[in-house]
């Protein structure tokens, strides 16, 4: 499962990457969510895989080790929220420049209109 | 003292800001009074905290609040030591300083300044107060949102373009900050800063070896933040696109990036940290501030308009500074932190002078310098040397110029002299090839800040006869005025300010003190 995961992640990281670098803002911003989707993967996976443990404690448990780190999962919410709110807004953002620039470059200028 | 204090700094602005929206845009003055009430609220809490910090002795120094009194390995604590109550007093006072200026026709500019600056205060004042590394990154990313709608503020094809920019990189940076965080957590398993400072002199072979991976990818989106050479391109377009107000409060932007890296290097990877660890990173540190103090002085001499100009002055106090951190010595700290404190506010000022003397229907942009020509150059004509009267505003604009360029320079007399004779007077002892050049490069970046200054100031004041001076509003010239003050008074009262900085310094150079703080609350609180 790890390695499954580990290929996940770096295979959404590296076209995160690519994307980014690319010059139109469509790009830039499915790079971003695809490098957003690795990191949120990756913080998920520092508590530890395992399959169907719980993160809240039952009644009178005292193996902690069949539970799963719940404070990764919290972390990764916030980062989710985070991360969508400031997509949402860099949309709008992105847009504005399509609409002032005429072009859909990163630098509002490309020879193409 | 109460510890619930130490939650205020956070909670003032995002109340205002809250109101703020409700009331919408037609109760224009509501708004304004509810900044201005917020920001001196927020001064004198800063305030109060500066002294309770700053109280001799016992366990009044160190304020710690935990939130929702859980154990200090899970919870999320504020921590208000003598570092935290110096960045947040400065804060609060270049809010408070910069507020007059944007009330006439800079806040009309788009619906929703006042919020958005209290929002960003809110990012501010949650990053220097937090003692954990995951909340360092939930109030970075609320001053970066509050800090993307006040770049673009006043729209137009240069901000926007520039927003762009400035939004994709700490996009990214985040990133780079998120993937640090998860590496520290899954070696360690806390995130506060305390706890891992306790932890890190233990760690041994792989588990220490992703710590330092996970810290320097932490670095590295702190290093974008305070704009170090080779991830700093962003910050002289988006400063000298945003208007001048705006570009006065983000002046305390990238000294944010400098506090993280001062906080945590000390902390984490101080003398006590284990010989693997111990000052892990300076070396890179200190190189990468040299350079980044270099291309800021290249910067400044190439800069055609007074924003460009301002943001390159930006870039070389960020370089000093990182520089100055990295070398690990308590003496060089605290003529840092007074090197800090100075520059936000001369920066901070020149932004609001570039906005001043810019032609007011240029809306997009500061004052343009005229390309130097010696072929028609009547700078030097018999026929000139008459005596030019100017009208009063331009003598008191022309005055203030002067001043920043004192301050920034650090010439005497004004009190950017002393902060940088405090700051190179102790690298003089260091030893070392890095310590002597940046003793060097420091004073070679002040005499390229008077040649930039020197050739703005004479284009704009003495060559260009012609040039119309905007009407300045009494609002825009408080705000300059109020900073160069701050300034003015710091060169004759310097005894308390400089004892508060020294032993600043001293305290967090000695984290021991800190991490009881926090750890031994943590006990306490356990049920």
């Amino acid at each position: 499962m790890e390695a499954v995961l580990a290929i996940a992640i770096g295979a959404l990281a590296g076209s995160g990457v690519w994307l980014l670098l690319r010059p139109r803002t469509f790009q830039v911003i499915i790079g971003l969510t695809l490098i957003s989707y690795a990191v949120n993967l990756f913080i998920f996976s520092i508590g530890g895989l395992r399959v169907g443990a719980d993160p809240v404690l039952a009644g009178g448990a005292t193996d902690l080790s069949r539970y799963a780190d719940p404070l990764p999962q919290a972390l990764v919410l916030t980062a989710i929220v985070i991360g969508f709110a400031t997509t949402a807004l860099f949309l709008v953002v992105l847009l504005t420049s399509r609409g002032l620039a005429g072009n859909d470059h990163v630098d509002g200028e490309d020879g193409t209109p | 003292m109460n510890g619930a204090l130490a939650v205020t700094p956070v909670l003032i602005p995002l109340a205002a800001a809250a109101v703020q929206v409700l009331l919408g845009i037609r109760l224009r003055r509501l708004r304004t009074g509810l900044s201005f009430l917020s920001c001196l609220a927020l001064v004198a809490v800063a305030a109060m905290l500066m002294m309770s910090a700053s109280a001799p002795g016992g366990e009044g120094a160190t304020l710690v609040y935990s939130l929702g009194n859980w154990p200090a390995r899970f919870a999320i604590v504020l921590v208000v030591d003598r570092l935290s109550a110096l960045m947040l007093l400065l804060t609060a006072v270049l809010a408070l300083a910069v507020l007059p200026y944007a009330l006439g026709r800079w806040q009309r500019m788009g619906p929703h300044f006042q919020p958005l600056v209290q929002l960003l205060l809110v990012g501010y004042n949650g990053a220097f107060l937090t003692g954990d590394l995951f909340n360092l990154f939930v109030f970075f990313e609320v001053l970066l949102a509050a800090s993307y709608g006040l770049a673009l503020h006043g729209s137009g094809a240069r901000r926007v373009g520039a927003g762009l920019h400035y939004i994709a990189i700490n996009l990214t940076a985040s990133m780079l900050f998120l993937i640090g965080v998860g590496l520290i957590f899954g070696v360690t398993g806390t995130l506060n800063m305390a706890v891992l400072a306790h932890l890190i002199p233990g760690l041994t072979g792989t588990p220490r070896a992703l710590m330092h991976g996970g810290a320097a990818l932490l670095g590295l989106a702190f290093l974008i933040k305070a704009a170090v050479w080779p991830v700093g391109f962003w910050l002289p377009r988006t400063y000298s696109a945003a208007i001048p107000p705006v570009a006065a409060l983000f002046a305390a932007m990238t000294k944010l990036g400098i506090y993280v890296i001062l906080r945590l290097s000390l902390l984490l990877f101080g003398a006590d940290a284990g010989a693997a660890s111990a000052h892990f990173g300076s070396e890179w540190l200190l190189w990468l501030g040299i350079i980044t103090l270099v291309a800021g002085s290249i910067g400044m001499l190439g800069a055609r308009d007074l924003g460009k100009l301002a943001a390159y002055c930006v870039l070389v106090s960020s370089g000093t500074l990182l520089g100055a951190v990295a070398l690990h010595s308590p003496a060089v700290t605290a003529g840092a932190l007074a090197y800090l404190v100075i520059s936000v506010l001369g920066i901070a000022a020149f932004f609001l002078l570039a906005g001043l003397v810019a032609p007011r229907e240029a809306h997009d942009g500061a004052a343009r310098l005229e390309p130097y020509d010696p072929a028609i150059d009547a700078l030097f004509a018999a026929e000139d040397e008459r005596r030019v009267t100017s009208p009063a505003p331009v003598v008191i604009l022309a005055a203030c110029f002067l001043a920043c360029g004192l301050l920034l320079a650090g010439l005497p007399p004004l009190s950017g002299f002393i902060a940088k004779f405090a700051l190179l007077a102790p690298m003089l002892v260091e030893h070392g090839m890095g310590a002597t050049l940046l003793f060097a490069l420091t004073i070679a970046a002040g005499l390229c800040t008077v040649i930039a200054m020197a050739r703005a100031g004479i284009q704009i004041f003495w060559a260009d006869e012609d040039r119309e001076f905007p009407r300045v509003e009494p609002g825009e010239m408080v705000s300059v005025v109020a900073l160069l003050g701050i300034c003015l008074v710091l060169t004759f009262v310097v005894a308390a300010p400089w004892n508060y900085l020294a032993a600043t310094a001293r305290q967090i150079h000695a984290p021991g003190h800190y991490i009881h703080a926090v750890t031994g609350q943590a006990t306490e609180a356990r049920p």
